[in-house]
């Protein structure tokens, strides 16, 4: 059991009001909180030893290059990479992904080949795949998802030609909840000989992964949504494979040697690290990692359960009220996305916000998905390890009162 | 604690922003069927929230016959293009144009004259909108659409003059 009210002292934005309510935070699948350690770590490098990283021989850039490093190790720690050198700081999930698609794919996907993803992806997990292959001449195949919203796995098995060299396919759906089985998932792909990037954005900040049981070849995360700052996120990739792709972006930090003519590249991680990195808050990131490392990411798994399970209960009161996503709470992450057939989510939204609640409503960067459920677009609710039953409580009983407030002019003719 | 830093809105500006009008509006939006054959056709979408409004425009001369709105979103994106439709029908077309500026200009918060806000009929509830900074591009999308549509059916008659 999470001591979530010690928990919640640590967040200073939790203790505010919002329309003289206090704030119940329920969009933790857009970005999460920061606790008051990490806010600590950002101003502590830029008051205490603010320079540049890898280059400079005084003091400051010393203890700078040794608190950056340190945190690319806790990094490599915290998903179990094999060592720090397969641990590529980007700025978030979005770029990691694209990354893969510019220094592998491009490289490597020819016409006839496939990349094979999945129905419930992110856009920033489908987007650079349309394009790339666009540019190569590969397909790009589309597994669906069961009536529940599981990825459906006998689709997928069918899919999984050996005309497949990538699968890219999320870990946790961001809108569904719903968790892939990545591990069979790997091992179905890498039986046909594809690499599997695993979309790790939902995933990593709320249950423990590990990139060696999963056997992925990639995973890609961003800090913001792990308590950490926004402008810093991760691509793992298997070192063999870091060591023979291409570089991502070109210029300073990134290069062995250069002359006029060409330049030579470094060996990962810093070839696909061009250019003064995000210091701080890789630095701050670290910190972020600490903070769950010493909750345990087990334990905040076991919490969301149980708050999920509690939600899924409520949100059955509500008998206009579609839930969209598995029914059971094992089989998903702290992600509600939930519909009213009167009340667009937006208006639902507007109103949430006069409580003090905060939620998502619009397509999620998810068009096509949220498109496939019927609806232009959800209501979502979120969970991370601060959040209560009591908010949940709060987030029924301010639906209850909207469901009134828009009822009060007749259903339409 | 912390402040509560953002504005106190007492809960009747809820009531301001979802005046009854509108969500009548929104339950029965008017002039529903689309216009064939219309002079003036044009699609307009958010890509933010995915909200949607198409509209059709008979004309006689400069002069608005017939109008169709269809669409797919929240109440206020929904009430606004439908009571748009009711008011453009015996507009010229600069006179539709006046409207869009004017609704703008409410929904920015800038007080009109008696006279202004009459000439608005039920768009006059959406002024509480203004008030929604997030919510003023849903009030406008109908509008956008609008004028989108007249730009393009002017560059047509230029054409084929």
């Amino acid at each position: 059991m999470l001591d979530v009210h010690t928990i919640r002292q640590d967040f200073p934005v939790l203790q505010r009001k919002v329309h003289g309510k206090p704030l119940v935070y329920l969009d933790n699948a857009a970005t999460s909180q920061k606790p008051r350690q990490v806010i600590q770590a950002l101003v502590a490098y830029y008051e205490g030893y603010n320079a540049n990283v890898h280059r400079a021989v005084h003091t400051l850039g010393e203890e700078a290059t040794q608190r950056y490093e340190e945190a690319r190790q806790k990094v490599a720690d915290f998903i179990n990479a094999p060592s720090l050198e397969c641990i590529i700081w980007t700025r978030n999930t979005t770029e990691a992904i694209n990354l893969v698609a510019s220094a592998w794919a491009r490289h490597h996907l020819k016409p006839g080949e496939e990349v094979l993803t999945s129905a419930m992806e992110h856009h920033s997990n489908l987007v650079p795949w349309q394009r790339v292959c666009a540019e190569t001449g590969a397909t790009l195949r589309i597994a669906p998802l069961t009536p529940e919203g599981l990825l459906d796995m006998d689709a997928f098995r069918r899919l999984l030609s050996p005309r497949v060299r990538l699968v890219a396919i999320t870990h946790m759906s961001n809108v569904l909840g719903s968790i892939v089985p990545v591990e069979e998932v790997v091992r179905l792909a890498h039986g046909v000989g594809a690499l599997v990037l695993v979309d790790g954005a939902q995933s990593v900040p709320h249950m423990p992964v590990d990139v060696q049981a999963l056997d992925c070849d990639f995973l890609a995360f961003s800090a913001h949504k792990m308590l950490g700052p926004t402008g810093i996120g991760v691509l793992y990739g298997k070192l063999p494979l870091l060591e023979e792709m291409e570089p991502f972006l070109m210029g300073g930090e990134m290069v062995r040697e250069v002359t006029y003519e060409r330049a030579t590249w470094k060996a990962p991680p810093f070839r696909y690290e061009a250019g003064t990195p995000n210091i701080a808050d890789a630095i701050a990131f670290g910190v972020a990692i600490d903070y769950l490392k010493a909750i345990g990411m087990s334990a905040i798994r076991q919490h969301e359960i149980a708050l999920t399970r509690y939600a899924l209960q409520r949100f059955a009161e509500l008998e206009e009220v579609q839930v969209f996503g598995p029914p059971r709470a094992e089989q998903r992450g702290g992600v509600i996305s939930f519909h009213h057939p009167d009340i667009h989510p937006h208006d639902l939204g507007t109103f949430l916000d006069r409580e003090g609640i905060a939620i998502r409503a619009g397509h999620h960067c998810a068009m096509p998905l949220v498109r496939s459920l019927g609806v232009v677009a959800t209501a979502r609710a979120s969970f991370y390890l601060y959040n209560t039953e009591e908010e949940v409580d709060a987030l029924i009983d301010a639906l209850r009162k909207a469901i009134r407030f828009f009822g009060r002019v007749g259903t339409p003719r | 604690m912390a402040q509560d830093t953002s504005p106190a809105f007492p809960m009747d500006e809820l009531d301001e922003l979802y005046r009854e009008v509108i969500l009548d509006h929104y339950r029965n939006p008017r002039n529903r069927s689309p216009v064939p054959h219309a002079d003036i056709a044009s699609e307009g979408q958010n890509p933010f929230c995915g909200d949607e409004v198409a509209v059709q425009i008979r004309l006689e001369g400069e002069r608005i016959v017939q109008v169709g709105v269809q669409g797919r979103g929240c109440s206020i994106s929904q009430a606004s293009a439908s009571m748009m439709g009711e008011l453009l029908k015996g507009k010229t077309v600069g006179e539709a144009l006046g409207l869009s500026r004017r609704v703008r200009e409410m929904l920015q918060g800038k007080a009109l004259s008696p006279q202004e806000l009459e000439e608005l009929g039920d768009l006059e509830a959406l002024r509480g909108v203004s008030k929604f900074p997030v919510r003023i591009k849903c009030a406008l999308l109908g509008w956008m659409t609008l004028e989108e549509g007249i730009a393009q059916w002017r560059k047509g008659a230029s054409t084929r003059r």
